[in-house]
């Protein structure tokens, strides 16, 4: 019963969180972009634009293509939202506050994150668009390339922690965070980033989406409830994406007065908050690039490179202990 | 042209060489207005396309019969509505070569002034948009068209405090131009060009040094030299292409002749090509709108008396063909005047439409997502090219 209840907690947590995280990023480009963002819905600064949102896409009409695969199309965005959501459970979020904190827990983030994979594709074929089919296509062709150099930077802070359990990870950056580890630490961190980027489809990697050549992709037939459950786990994954970096990197919830679960929460909330805004600065910055030319750079650069790293890592650690002087 | 073999479409069988014919257009977010494309594709590769144009005909060339030479210049505007002087410019230039109207130097001066300032208004919307189709509404595309927006504005209230109006203005008129600078206008225009000319060292560095813009524009929609003359592409295209060429150098009009500018040429042929002539037009036409403000004639603005009446003006027999360098490349106009207040026949020739020509020629062997990077870097704008 108190895990039921905790889950509920956390997934409405969760849900409230990547709700404003919407917010952030609007209001974030807007700043790049030399707007002002949201401002006329709730006072100061349109606060309750996020909510207005989700009420407008509620209140909506479900329209479904006539000649749609209906049960494909309609299960979509929930198969695609629930990977999202499940991996937050071996998340924690501070020593003690997490819902489940598996000694396999990174193993069970990047298999569960890499199920979304299907719902996506579910979407793109119901729809019985060209448009979305395309996408589709093109979304199962880049997340594969990337699922393995993201698993591959992933691997390196569990070589280095010497532990698959998220918690352990975090503890033994006591010292030193993980991305101010000489040399690898900064390499991995880039890469990992670029995974990322890539692994949540957004610019310069958004091909699936791709609205000025595909319109929309995958979702271009969906709207209402269901662009929201499918806008709600792109947004979701990208916090927990966020949520991974910050503890495998950024040293989770460490900070200073991280004993007290509050302020270590705060801490890791605020280290991926910092991923999130470094991928979004990204995306405001950069221009598409090709389908080619985003294969090309993960099978021909990121994964060669990666590979090597890891390799390197774990010489390195079989060699010293993994221990800095 | 027409590659039948290359448009067969093979029905989705399990051969591997399965074909899709996509339709993009005319409502879509990179049709530039309302362009259609029948695309035929092999997985993401392009076989072959199929153009299909005539969604804004608003009858412009019959409209021109029917309106009255008073009249006209205000309506010449919406052909080309993102350069709305250029096609007011080339519609009076016609008519006062058929009647041999003397126009004032000072008006000359101020329709090259202009003129200049709407290539710069024009460029910023096809930078822009031109990033827009590369990166997305969603992405680094939507930073740099609000960038360049923010500069269009600002050229767009200078017309705004010219003529009255931001879009389509009616500045022309057979003769001359209707109005004269107001008060510290050309102070203003000073300062507008001098951080416009700041504001493009910005869009430079960012740009120029970006992997993911170089990678999407080199290389991609190379148009060869004689491909270009082929075609009978105009403007940008064709100084991108390597042919030297500009009507304002080689056919001078309006006192082009008293100004010293460059023309820019690059051989590459490609879509960075074609930027980098764009980017490098910017800066020139800020030179002569420098050079026209500090040589400002003294004088009238108009060798005809303020229209009062629409049938004001009359222009005798007689038939010409007056060409302008509008910022896509040469916009033309074909008059035949029979000695009353309007025209017998008039015809178009829009820069956008033979532009656009070349997409058939350049698009087959591209992926989908060069499509619209080599569309936008043609720049058509479909008031132009349907009338």
């Amino acid at each position: 019963m108190r895990d039921v209840i905790a889950a509920f907690i956390l997934l409405n947590a969760v849900v409230l969180i990547v709700t404003y995280l919407t917010y952030v990023e609007r209001k974030f480009a807007a700043r790049m972009q030399s707007r002002i963002g949201p401002y006329r819905v709730g006072r100061p600064h349109g606060w309750l634009q996020p909510i207005a949102d989700a009420i407008k896409l509620l209140i909506k009409e479900d329209i479904v293509p006539a000649l749609a695969d209906r049960p494909v199309y309609n299960l979509a965005p929930i198969v695609f939202l629930i990977p999202s959501l499940l991996i937050f459970a071996t998340i924690p979020f501070a020593p003690g506050l997490g819902l489940a904190d598996l000694n396999i827990g990174i193993l069970f983030f990047l298999a569960v994150s890499s199920l979304e994979i299907v719902g996506l594709f579910m979407g793109g074929w119901g729809s019985n668009n060209k448009y979305a089919l395309l996408s589709a296509m093109r979304a199962v062709n880049q997340i594969i390339s990337y699922e393995v150099p993201f698993v591959l930077t992933a691997l390196i802070p569990v070589l280095l922690a010497g532990s698959l359990q998220l918690s352990a990870i975090v503890e033994s950056q006591r010292g030193l965070w993980f991305v101010a580890y000489p040399v690898i630490g900064q390499l991995a961190f880039i890469a990992f980033i670029i995974a990322t980027i890539a692994s949540e489809n957004r610019v310069p990697f958004d091909i699936l989406e791709a609205e000025s050549e595909l319109v929309a992709g995958f979702r271009v037939e969906y709207s209402g409830m269901k662009f929201a459950l499918i806008q709600l786990a792109e947004y979701t994954h990208m916090f927990g994406v966020s949520c991974l970096g910050a503890l495998l990197f950024l040293g989770g919830w460490l900070g200073p007065g991280s004993a007290h679960p509050v302020v270590g929460a705060a801490w890791f909330l605020l280290k991926a908050l910092f991923i999130f805004l470094l991928v979004t600065w990204v995306r405001w910055s950069f221009v598409r690039i090709r389908v080619d030319q985003i294969l090309g750079l993960s099978w021909k650069v990121l994964l060669p490179a990666t590979l090597i790293l890891l390799m390197a890592t774990g010489f390195w650690v079989a060699w010293s202990g993994g221990r800095v002087a | 042209m027409p590659d039948l073999e290359a448009r067969r479409v093979i029905e989705l069988g399990y051969g591997g060489n399965e074909r899709l014919v996509m339709n993009m257009g005319p409502q879509h977010p990179s049709a530039h207005g309302v362009f259609r494309m029948i695309l035929t594709l092999e997985g993401e590769t392009i076989a072959a396309m199929d153009s299909v144009i005539g969604y804004l005909h608003r009858c412009h060339e019959k409209l021109g019969e029917t309106l009255t030479y008073a009249q006209y210049p205000s309506i010449a505007s919406k052909t080309d509505y993102v350069a709305a002087m250029t096609s007011e410019l080339t519609y009076v230039m016609a008519a006062e070569r058929i009647g041999k109207i003397e126009v004032p130097k000072r008006a000359q001066y101020l329709r090259v002034l202009v003129a200049e300032l709407q290539r710069i208004a024009s460029h910023c919307l096809w930078l822009g948009t031109w990033c827009l189709d590369m990166g997305g509404a969603l992405g680094g595309g939507a930073t740099v068209f609000l960038y360049c927006f923010r500069e269009r504005e600002l050229v767009l209230d200078l017309f705004e405090a010219l003529t009255g109006a931001r879009l389509l203005y009616g500045f022309h008129q057979v003769g001359g131009t209707r109005y004269d600078l107001p008060e510290g206008w050309a102070q203003r225009c000073r300062d507008t060009v001098a951080l416009i000319d700041r504001r493009l060292d910005e869009y430079e560095d960012m740009l120029e040094s970006n992997t993911p813009f170089l990678i999407r524009s080199q290389g991609v929609g190379v148009v060869s030299r004689e491909l270009a003359q082929e075609v009978g592409i105009a403007g940008p295209l064709l100084r991108g292409s390597g042919v030297d060429f500009d009507i304002r150098r080689d056919d001078p009009y309006s006192s082009y002749g008293d100004f010293d500018f460059k023309i820019p040429v690059e051989t590459a042929g490609d879509c960075y090509a074609r930027y980098r002539v764009r980017m490098q037009e910017f800066r020139e036409s800020i030179r002569i709108v420098r050079q026209v403000l500090d040589g400002l004639p003294e004088g009238p603005i108009s060798s005809k008396p303020a229209l009062k009446s629409v049938g004001q003006v009359r222009i005798p027999k007689g038939e010409t063909y007056a060409r302008v360098e509008g910022p896509r490349g040469e916009v033309g106009c074909y008059l035949i005047a029979d000695g009353g207040p309007k025209p017998y026949r008039m015809k178009w020739r829009g820069a956008s439409f033979s532009n656009l020509a070349i997409l058939p020629h350049i698009v087959p062997g591209h992926k989908v997502a060069d499509v619209v990077a080599i569309m936008g870097s043609v720049d058509p704008v479909f008031g132009e090219v349907d009338r």
